[in-house]
């Protein structure tokens, strides 16, 4: 291979064996401050440019700098890469770079088995054994038997390598991950050029830390080539995706995007109410962006600001929209059932981490169906629907919009910790091919009624501005057609019973559930939202071993779809894993009095591919 | 942007205070303070309103917040607390708006206490006008925020142990560019406050004291009453010295820090020696010390603009950043945007 990097003059012929792999799964660990993230990112972004089908899984602890050292500090970033298509960050890593003691202790147990670990061995000292809470040096003992372990100075290297930059010497050592960078991607055969291109970018201002990290990269990818301890290089061949265009796209940066698309495509200028929590931040910070896409976000004082904002901007006509994890639902709770009796166009995003209470904010899960569907006071049905993969958010995020205003009602999307950081390759769809969303602002002034009803019970869309049709909404009970406030017994039940009516009139608009695999298989494997991967991969592998088995993953969980019950009533056994304590199964068995057999994880962690396949082989052998 | 202006002095109205008023029946308590905060209201609008379907009137929870019903313009009847937030929302979205909002003292300043504070020092330009009634009356009577220290009320028998807040001393901590205090009782000078506050551009703060006949009846008689108000009351004007009681030879001057009453009477203190009244005082401090007579023995309490200064709003200053990052960057472009970043192609 022939590498040649304009910047730096340097030809050079690549000399070491080369062998090719299907595919791969590296985990980059080490303190929240080694820059862990951004190394696993930019491999990412290369991989991605490279042609690989690719997963990943960030997962990094909710201090921000926790102290060095400790196992409670480790940040990890895991990549699953391929020449066909796959679903998930792998289950078990085959590569682990650990910069040190405490990555390795903590990431170890989930390693392959005969996986290469590689290892910062400068920061393997008696102070940092200690703080990871090692007795004895592992690299001595018998601890890392059956794993191929390299030891690279790599902190020493790094010095080396900027000798002279002018940098002091703590600067430097932040400069390791880079040298890391350039080792792994000598190792795997991918180009520094991209990187080197993001370095210039990100580092304009600071020409030292350009040029050292710049210097770092191709220093650990040289040492590849020259140093002993590798004696062979892997390459991994272009992924067959589908044709077109693609970028590599994480759910948070999707959902920003959707929404921007549902913004033009609407015509309506976007307002984003939010208040910053963790896992959906970006969500904000994407969208601050693009101000001039008529974007307007408002960073508001709480929750309940950053919502009842988000009410007020729909009132006046915008597509409104506030992002949030559960926590934050649970504040804004009473404004969701504001925007229910007001019957407004609201999208609430709540990107799901573990609970309850403050609970795992970096870690995933699906515990907050239930709340999405019934957590509000009175009889105050949404729309709910799920994103299931990073590029899916970016769909479901227009679906949502279509929703909300079509039929003038709350949707929640629900998103989650694992898709809306993860991140895949995303086939760009051409905007042109998107279908338009249609919006009707009630304009006339004769026969006008704040609570009258079109086709699908939807209300008018009267917003301030328009002449002749001041009305006034409010959170109290209306009567139909007027609005007007009424404490009438009948009424009230009549309006709870339209409310309800209006959100199960969605099922007529929305697609039907798809049952994937074989024709005659008793059992159906049937998620929702974020396991997506996981589940397909499981399906997908057993159906390759000749195992009879079907799947369905729900997108739309308010309402379902039209043949749900007919589906579910076809297979003898149905799996159901969800990653909380089967809130998906419960709300199945009493709506479909079915029997489903729950599968649930609560960790904070994806499911394993193998985790899913066991249970359904378990389920199978109970069955003969 | 283009600043569309909807709000300020009409010169020629064409609307009367019928064209304010729903056809809702007005459901409170026949005597309340409320009736003529109302009356005050549709009476002024007409002459700072200049198109009706631009005014939006929000509330939040309890019987002040029933507000929006009566009024004959875009309404939104909110949650408890929240209405200075879903003004925002309504005003950020369209600038072009008046967004009127009315709040009770329970409302305003102890559940949506945080909502007051941000709208005020963000200066998002909204008129919010408290009925400040001194108790919760549509939960039938418990203390509220502004209750006096051993108020008795049905949640506190033996007396409330908290202290009060000052909403006008809240207000100007939090940088309210436009505060103000008004009386139900003075209908005249309602309506001059209502005026000067639609006027003002940026978070307008109106104090009503509102008699609550049922649950806290005359607690601000000392002030309202005819025998008692001249030498209770000091009507605040700009640049006009601080002159107050029944035959109008008291004054206040400012002693250091310090105010006192001075009597003018005597031929010990002459008019020079009066606290001449400066609105837009750019240094807070005096407009503070005002704000605290209600809190001291012996000094009366100030009715007026006690501060109204010049500062950029929130929405506008949103709306600006909007138009600069468009000409910046150019006006959107979804294709180039969806297609950016490290992309590849798949052939």
């Amino acid at each position: 291979m022939l590498i040649i990097n304009e910047e730096h003059k340097i030809i050079k012929f690549m000399s070491k064996e080369i062998l090719g792999l299907n595919d791969v799964t590296i985990r980059f660990a080490g303190d929240s401050g080694d820059g862990m993230q951004l190394t696993g990112t930019q491999f990412t972004n290369t991989t991605a440019l490279v042609g690989n089908d690719l997963s990943t899984l960030p997962d990094y602890p909710a201090e921000i700098r926790a102290p060095a050292g400790t196992t409670y500090g480790v940040s990890g970033f895991q990549l699953h890469f391929s020449n066909s298509d796959i679903q998930t960050p792998g289950d078990s890593p085959d590569v682990l770079v650990a910069m040190n003691p405490a990555a390795l202790k903590v990431n170890l147990k989930d390693l392959k088995h005969g996986a290469t670990i590689i290892i910062n061995i400068n920061s393997f000292d008696a102070k940092n054994m200690k703080l990871a809470g090692y007795e004895n040096n592992p690299l001595e003992d018998d601890s890392l038997e059956g794993f191929e372990v390299v030891q690279v100075p790599l902190s020493k290297l790094t010095t080396t390598a900027l000798e002279g930059s002018g940098l002091s010497a703590k600067e430097i050592s932040r400069c390791k991950n880079f040298f890391a960078l350039g080792l792994m991607y000598w190792l795997y055969s991918r180009p520094v050029e991209p990187t080197l291109k993001w370095i210039k970018s990100k580092f304009k201002d600071e020409p030292l830390i350009e040029s050292a990290n710049e210097k770092a990269l191709l220093a650990g990818y040289y040492y590849g080539d020259n140093t002993e301890l590798f004696t062979v290089r892997y390459h991994v061949e272009p992924a067959k995706l589908p044709k077109g265009i693609y970028r590599n796209i994480s759910g948070n940066e999707a959902i920003a995007l959707g929404f921007i698309t549902a913004s033009v495509k609407t015509g309506l200028p976007l307002f984003l109410g939010s208040y910053p929590i963790t896992p959906a931040s970006d969500i904000l910070h994407e969208l601050s962006k693009h101000k001039n896409f008529n974007v307007r976000t408002f960073q508001a004082e709480d929750e309940i600001a950053a919502i009842t904002s988000a009410i007020g901007a729909s009132f006046s006509g915008a597509l409104a929209i506030t992002t949030t994890s559960g926590p934050g639902v649970a504040l804004k709770t009473e404004a969701i059932g504001l925007a229910v009796m007001t019957e407004l166009p609201l999208v609430i995003i709540d990107v799901q981490r573990g609970g309850p209470s403050t609970g795992l904010p970096t870690k995933t899960e699906q515990s907050d169906l239930q709340q999405a569907i019934f957590g509000r006071n009175g009889e105050a049905p949404v729309a709910v629907i799920a994103a299931s993969t990073p590029a899916d958010c970016f769909y479901m995020a227009i679906e949502a919009s279509r929703i909300a205003t079509k039929y003038m009602v709350p949707v929640i999307l629900l998103s989650d910790g694992y898709i809306a950081n993860g991140s895949e390759p995303w086939r760009i769809p051409d905007p042109d091919s998107l279908p338009e969303i249609k919006i009707n602002f009630r304009k006339e002034k004769e026969g006008f009624a704040p609570y009258s009803r079109d086709e699908n019970f939807a209300r008018p869309w009267a917003i301030p501005g328009t002449p002749g049709l001041e009305h006034r909404i409010g959170g109290l009970e209306k009567s139909n057609i007027t609005g007007n406030v009424n404490y009438e017994p009948e009424n009230h039940e009549f309006m709870v019973r339209l409310r309800a009516q209006k959100v199960k009139n969605i099922e007529n608009d929305i697609p039907n559930l798809e049952v994937i695999g074989d024709a005659d298989a008793s059992i159906l494997v049937l998620g929702w939202g974020g396991t997506y991967g996981s589940i397909t991969e499981a399906v997908t592998r057993l159906h390759q071993k000749g195992i009879k088995i079907a799947q369905a993953h729900f997108k739309y969980l308010n309402p379902f779809p039209k043949n749900t019950g007919a589906i579910l009533k076809k297979y003898k056994r149905i799996i159901c894993p969800e990653l909380n304590m089967g809130q998906l199964a419960r709300i199945l068995r009493s709506e479909f009095l079915v029997e489903v057999d729950s599968f649930t994880k609560i960790q904070g962690i994806p499911f394993k591919t193998t985790e899913i396949e066991n249970k359904i082989l378990s389920v199978i052998g109970e069955l003969v | 942007m283009k600043e569309e202006v909807n709000v300020g002095k009409v010169e020629h109205p064409k609307y009367t205070s019928k064209d304010f008023t729903s056809s809702q029946d007005v459901r409170w308590c026949p005597g309340c303070g409320d009736y003529s905060i109302l009356a005050q209201v549709q009476r002024t609008s007409p002459e700072i309103l200049v198109e009706k379907e631009n005014v939006v009137w929000v509330s939040g929870i309890g019987c002040s917040s029933r507000f929006p019903y009566y009024m004959n313009t875009f309404g939104f009847h909110g949650i408890h607390g929240r209405a200075p937030a879903i003004a925002t929302g309504v005003k950020l979205n369209n600038p072009k708006l008046s967004v009127w909002v009315a709040t009770g003292d329970g409302d305003l300043l102890s559940i949506g206490g945080n909502h007051f504070i941000h709208a005020c020092r963000r200066n998002v330009d909204l008129k919010i006008i408290l009925f400040n009634n001194r108790i919760y009356g549509l939960t039938k009577g418990q203390y509220s925020p502004t209750s006096e220290k051993g108020k008795k009320t049905k949640s506190t028998p033996f007396g409330s142990v908290d202290f009060p807040f000052n909403p006008v001393g809240l207000a100007l901590g939090a940088e309210a560019t436009f505060v103000a205090r008004s009386l139900d009782r003075d209908p005249k000078h309602l309506q001059e406050m209502i005026k000067k506050a639609g006027e003002h551009k940026g978070t307008a703060f109106i104090e009503v004291f509102q008699n609550c006949n049922i649950f806290n009846d005359g607690a601000f008689s000392l002030f309202t009453d005819k025998e008692t108000k001249a030498d209770n009351v000091v009507v605040l004007e700009h640049n006009k010295p601080m002159i107050f009681g029944a035959n109008n030879d008291k004054g206040i001057r400012l002693n250091g820090l310090e105010p006192e009453v001075i009597d003018l009477s005597n031929g010990k203190y002459s008019i020079n020696d009066v606290w001449v009244h400066n609105e837009t005082d750019e240094n807070p401090a005096r407009a503070f010390i005002l704000s605290q007579f209600s809190e001291r023995e012996g000094l009366p309490l100030p009715i007026g603009v006690i501060r109204r200064i010049s500062k950029p709003t929130y929405d506008q200053d949103f709306h600006e950043q909007i138009e600069d990052v468009k000409k910046q960057k150019g006006t959107g472009d979804l294709k180039k945007l969806l297609f950016s970043g490290n992309m590849w192609e798949v052939n």
